[in-house]
């Protein structure tokens, strides 16, 4: 939105944007401070991206666009236009759990689940880019998430679990 | 437990995959922010100073921002006339209990209280709004630690001019001071336990919807006890008659203590949907969440122990100022006194103990029960200085420990500080765990790496929790306002399915897991055949809510309670159906037979559709299936256990490496070992964090330094180490299924163990004791201190 010195309400200035979320084009007109994570939470009804901190430490926003991870509390929605992201969302095919999503529920990596999109999304990246992960590559790879209901162990044997079964062939 | 899969037939005591995962992991879980979508949002200015004088708040532009709705200050909610106190529920001797305005009026105490809420179209027109707020403070000093706020010229509350809200004791001073005189010998150790953040990782929030023909207000909130805030909000805060107001705990992100308690931000909420007679919704921030969510520990703490040169314990006794923060919270008083006073006996026969407790005002964040509460600092004092006597007398820390062990044929065990433990075999968890670890192998480790100059440290700690809470006759003595009971509804369908209510609320527990497979083994039915409802006051009749490691033994023992009423009347209507006498009718998994003639028999789900006919049921019965109790528990339950940490701590830089973590947990009958262990795993996690990494800083203007995630270290993915976890079963006698409880038993130990294990490592260094957070520089600064000179 924009206002005068005084604070008088001006309208707000927005910006069409068109971004491909989970495989659906999404076109909507946002204003230019409009937080990624918002976008997807309000504008696109994901509400498995969760908000934890707001200030890009918690990691529970995580998506990945143009298949990288990004906290999406920490850009905004004008800088994913013409991209394509992906959320927890967009894993589960027919019903079926992602072999990520499958291991963590198999290996209670999760208790509150609200940080669990975003180790899910984290886990995706880091097996995308070294399917076979050594414990610590999985401890260094999840650095970037907070979870502070499992202390972790249960999450890093997700992780091999998942890292096994996708090696099998997915 | 890894190693014990179980591999019984019993639904009870087998790790069943949790219910829970499938919606969380797809994302589709729907927590409170994602309640009312289409709501005005709230946004709560707080205070710029930690002490301060309201001259002013004009709130002018504010209101004139086209997107706000409405902004309201604490004159407004004066004015609406509602009763405006946010209370304490529990009494102590010469309590001072100032007025807790959920909008600050004339003075603000502490950086979280509010001074204003803006109601604006959306989150971010309402933050923006609070910009446009003008404050006039007439700045006071602060005073942030509680033993300095006795004696300062600050006052918190004119109530309390010595800032001191209450002063407990508990325990036989004479008995004490006659130990004290008869032993060999006596160590002291000051200690110190930083304030704890919770930090779920769900933020704290509340959507109020308001429908002003009908009277109905609708909260769904973050709360671990929804019948606990809807009776506060009624009667404390808002004045809204109780039977019109439904509180709703949807998915809750974890809590941790943190979403026990009411806060302003709840009311303030739902005081603004009936202002406004539309919905409205709020989210903390994270840094919001900071300065307002209820911190953990504060204690300053002085204790001695009267032990004779065999390591035999002859007495305790410890002073401690315990900091409350700028207002007192529900449990902040009992946290402090009856929850930590009462558990100072750890797992030891120790004839005499006294405890003084001086709760403190200051201008900080309202202290409250988190994870362990109480229980975690009374267990941190005892395992701390019954290490420090070790190592004055020269003895091992393990053998000291073993001496004074309450013996499994002691039980029922009354304290010296008022409690009667229920059961335990201590010694054979302290054992499993040393086997576990290789205690003898590591200490023999230890001399070798010392003439290497490098510094291992073994840490014991050995725990009792009172859990369970609590006796609701002995919780009103000591002074609560507030029952101890959970209550429990088990309604059969009449096609033979089954739904369980339970008033505890499930932060990530897995309630609806673990409270089916108690229900199904009750009543013999197929696990997938129970549905739990819990977190809404329309659908549970009552409940006192999910903290102090109450839902397993309290909210399941209700739960059976109900369940085995139910099987009373089904067995009635089998006997009448089976032309039997009742006690000729035995109930085996699912059916009633006739004693002797096992082809006459008829199953529960038969028998729930005939008492839902009630075309052929006995003439003094009524139709239906379903009991509901309140079941009371007649003691707290007792979990114990045997954590070890051992650690390595590098001379020059001060660093910590946790190595390993051994845990052997007693928490009584498991219902779900997986989610037992779980819960382990994650307390240990917090008790590491407390000990290693975490622990708020104020400055002396209080204002919170670390104000965030990015201040405050709370413990990430590579500084843990892995846990090896075991455990014994030893049922508690009293619980209706033997179940002792376990949500905060490895946050109790873990701390303990941690510091005990840096402390062992630095004793060549003349260590005797370092306050938590053990970070590198602390430790570091230890060592320089001990070896200036050297280098």
């Amino acid at each position: 939105m924009s206002t005068d010195s005084t604070g008088d309400y001006d309208g707000p200035v927005t910006e069409e944007i068109s971004v491909t979320v989970n495989g659906e084009t999404v076109t909507a007109e946002v204003e230019p401070r409009l937080k990624l994570s918002d976008f997807l939470r309000n504008e696109c009804g994901l509400h498995g991206v969760r908000v934890g901190c707001e200030h890009g430490v918690c990691g529970a926003c995580t998506v990945q666009q143009e298949g990288r991870t990004v906290k999406s509390c920490l850009s905004y929605a004008v800088q994913a236009d013409g991209m394509e992201i992906e959320t927890v969302e967009g894993l589960a095919e027919d019903g079926s759990l992602h072999p990520i999503q499958e291991a963590f529920h198999e290996t209670h990596a999760l208790q509150c689940g609200f940080c669990t999109s975003g180790f899910v999304m984290a886990t995706k990246e880091l097996l995308e880019e070294n399917p076979d992960p050594s414990r610590e590559e999985i401890e260094t790879g999840l650095a970037d998430n907070i979870c502070r209901c499992t202390g972790y162990q249960n999450i890093y044997e997700a992780v091999e679990r998942a890292a096994d079964r996708m090696e099998g062939g997915e | 437990m890894s190693e014990q899969e179980s591999v019984t037939d019993r639904v009870f005591g087998s790790s069943v995959e949790r219910r829970e995962d499938r919606s969380i992991l797809t994302g589709v879980a729907e927590y409170t922010d994602e309640k009312l979508p289409d709501a005005a949002h709230v946004a709560i200015l707080r205070s710029q100073y930690a002490h301060a004088t309201l001259e002013s708040v004009d709130v002018d532009q504010a209101e004139n921002r086209d997107d706000v709705v409405a902004v309201f200050t604490g004159a407004d909610v004066e004015e609406s006339g509602i009763p405006n106190d946010i209370p304490t529920a529990w009494s102590l001797p010469g309590l001072v209990t100032p007025q807790y305005r959920i909008i600050a009026t004339d003075k603000v105490r502490h950086t979280g209280d509010a001074i204003a809420a803006v109601v604006a179209e959306d989150r971010y027109a309402a933050h923006n709004a609070l910009g446009d707020i003008d404050v006039t403070y007439d700045r006071l000093d602060a005073v942030t630690e509680p033993d300095e706020a006795v004696d300062s010229d600050v006052t918190v509350h004119e109530e309390a001019p010595d800032n001191v809200a209450f002063d407990f004791t508990i325990g036989d001073a004479d008995a004490v001071s006659e130990a004290f005189s008869a032993a060999d010998h006596v160590t002291s150790v000051d200690l110190e336990q930083p304030r704890i953040i919770p930090n779920a990782v769900e933020p704290r929030a509340a959507a109020a919807d308001y429908d002003p023909d009908s009277d109905d207000l609708t909260v769904w909130m973050t709360s671990q006890n929804p019948h606990l805030h809807r009776m506060l909000m009624s009667t404390a805060t808002l004045g809204h008659p109780e039977h019109k107001l439904r509180i709703v705990a949807p998915e809750v992100g974890g809590g941790f203590g943190s979403k026990i308690y009411h806060y302003p931000d709840e009311a303030i909420t739902a005081w603004c949907a009936k202002q406004l007679g539309r919905a409205v919704t709020w989210q903390a921030t994270r840094r919001e969440g900071y300065i307002t969510d209820c911190h953990g520990r504060d204690h300053v703490t002085e204790a001695q122990l009267a032990v004779d040169t065999d390591g035999s314990i002859r007495g305790l006794r410890v002073e401690t100022h315990a900091g409350l923060g700028a207002h007192l919270s529900q449990f902040a008083t009992a946290t402090p006194s009856y929850l930590y006073a009462t558990i100072l006996s750890s797992e030891y026969d120790i004839p005499a103990i006294h405890c003084r407790v001086i709760g403190a005002f200051t201008n900080t964040t309202p202290v409250d029960a988190y994870r362990g509460a109480g229980r975690a600092e009374g267990i941190y004092v005892t395992e701390r200085i019954v290490d420090a006597a070790a190592s004055e007398l020269g003895m091992d820390p393990a053998e000291i420990r073993r001496t004074n062990l309450i013996s499994p044929d002691e039980f029922p065990f009354e304290t010296s500080v008022a409690m009667v433990y229920d059961s335990g075999e201590y010694e054979t968890a302290m054992d499993r765990a040393l086997e576990l670890v290789e205690y003898d192998e590591l200490r023999d480790r230890q001399r070798e790496l010392r003439d290497d100059d490098r510094y291992l440290g073994i840490g014991i700690a050995n725990f009792v929790e009172s859990a369970g809470l609590s006796p609701s006759k002995a919780a009103g003595e000591l002074g609560a306002a507030a029952g101890g009971w959970e209550a429990g509804v088990v309604r059969f369908h009449p096609s033979g399915t089954v739904t369980v209510a339970c008033g505890t609320a499930d932060q990530g527990q897995g309630h609806r897991t673990t409270f089916a497979q108690v229900a199904a083994e009750e009543l013999g039915v197929p696990l997938e055949d129970v549905d739990v409802v819990e977190g809404d006051t329309d659908a549970v009749p009552q409940g006192m809510g999910t903290y102090g490691s109450r839902s397993g033994p309290v909210g399941g023992g209700a739960i059976a309670t109900s369940a085995r009423k139910v099987v009373e009347k089904a067995k009635r209507i089998a006997a009448h159906s089976l032309e039997a006498s009742v006690d000729d009718v035995e109930f085996d998994d699912g059916e009633f037979s006739v004693v002797g003639a096992p082809d006459r028999s008829v199953t529960i789900q038969e028998v729930a559709l005939e008492a839902y006919l009630g075309h052929d049921i006995p003439g003094d019965a009524e139709p239906g299936l379903e009991a509901t109790s309140y079941y009371d528990p007649e003691n707290f339950t007792f979990p114990f256990g045997t954590h070890v940490a051992v650690v390595e701590v590098d001379p020059e830089t001060g660093e910590v490496d946790l190595q390993t973590y051994v845990a052997v947990d007693d928490c009584g009958e498991q219902i779900n070992p997986m989610i037992v262990e779980g819960q382990v795993h994650g307390g240990i996690a917090q008790g590491v964090g407390a000990a290693l990494y975490e622990g708020a800083v104020y400055d002396d203007t209080g204002t919170l330094v670390t104000g965030s995630m990015n201040e405050y270290a709370l413990p990430r993915a590579h500084q843990l180490p892995d846990y090896e976890t075991d455990s014994t079963v030893t049922p508690s006698p009293h619980n209706p299924i033997g179940v002792k409880g376990v949500g905060e038993s490895a946050t109790i130990a873990a701390a303990p163990a941690v510091v005990n294990a840096v402390v062992d490592a630095l004793e060549p260094f003349d260590v005797d004791h370092l306050d938590m957070p053990l970070s590198n520089e602390r430790v570091w600064r230890a060592i320089d201190a001990a070896t200036e000179g050297d280098s």
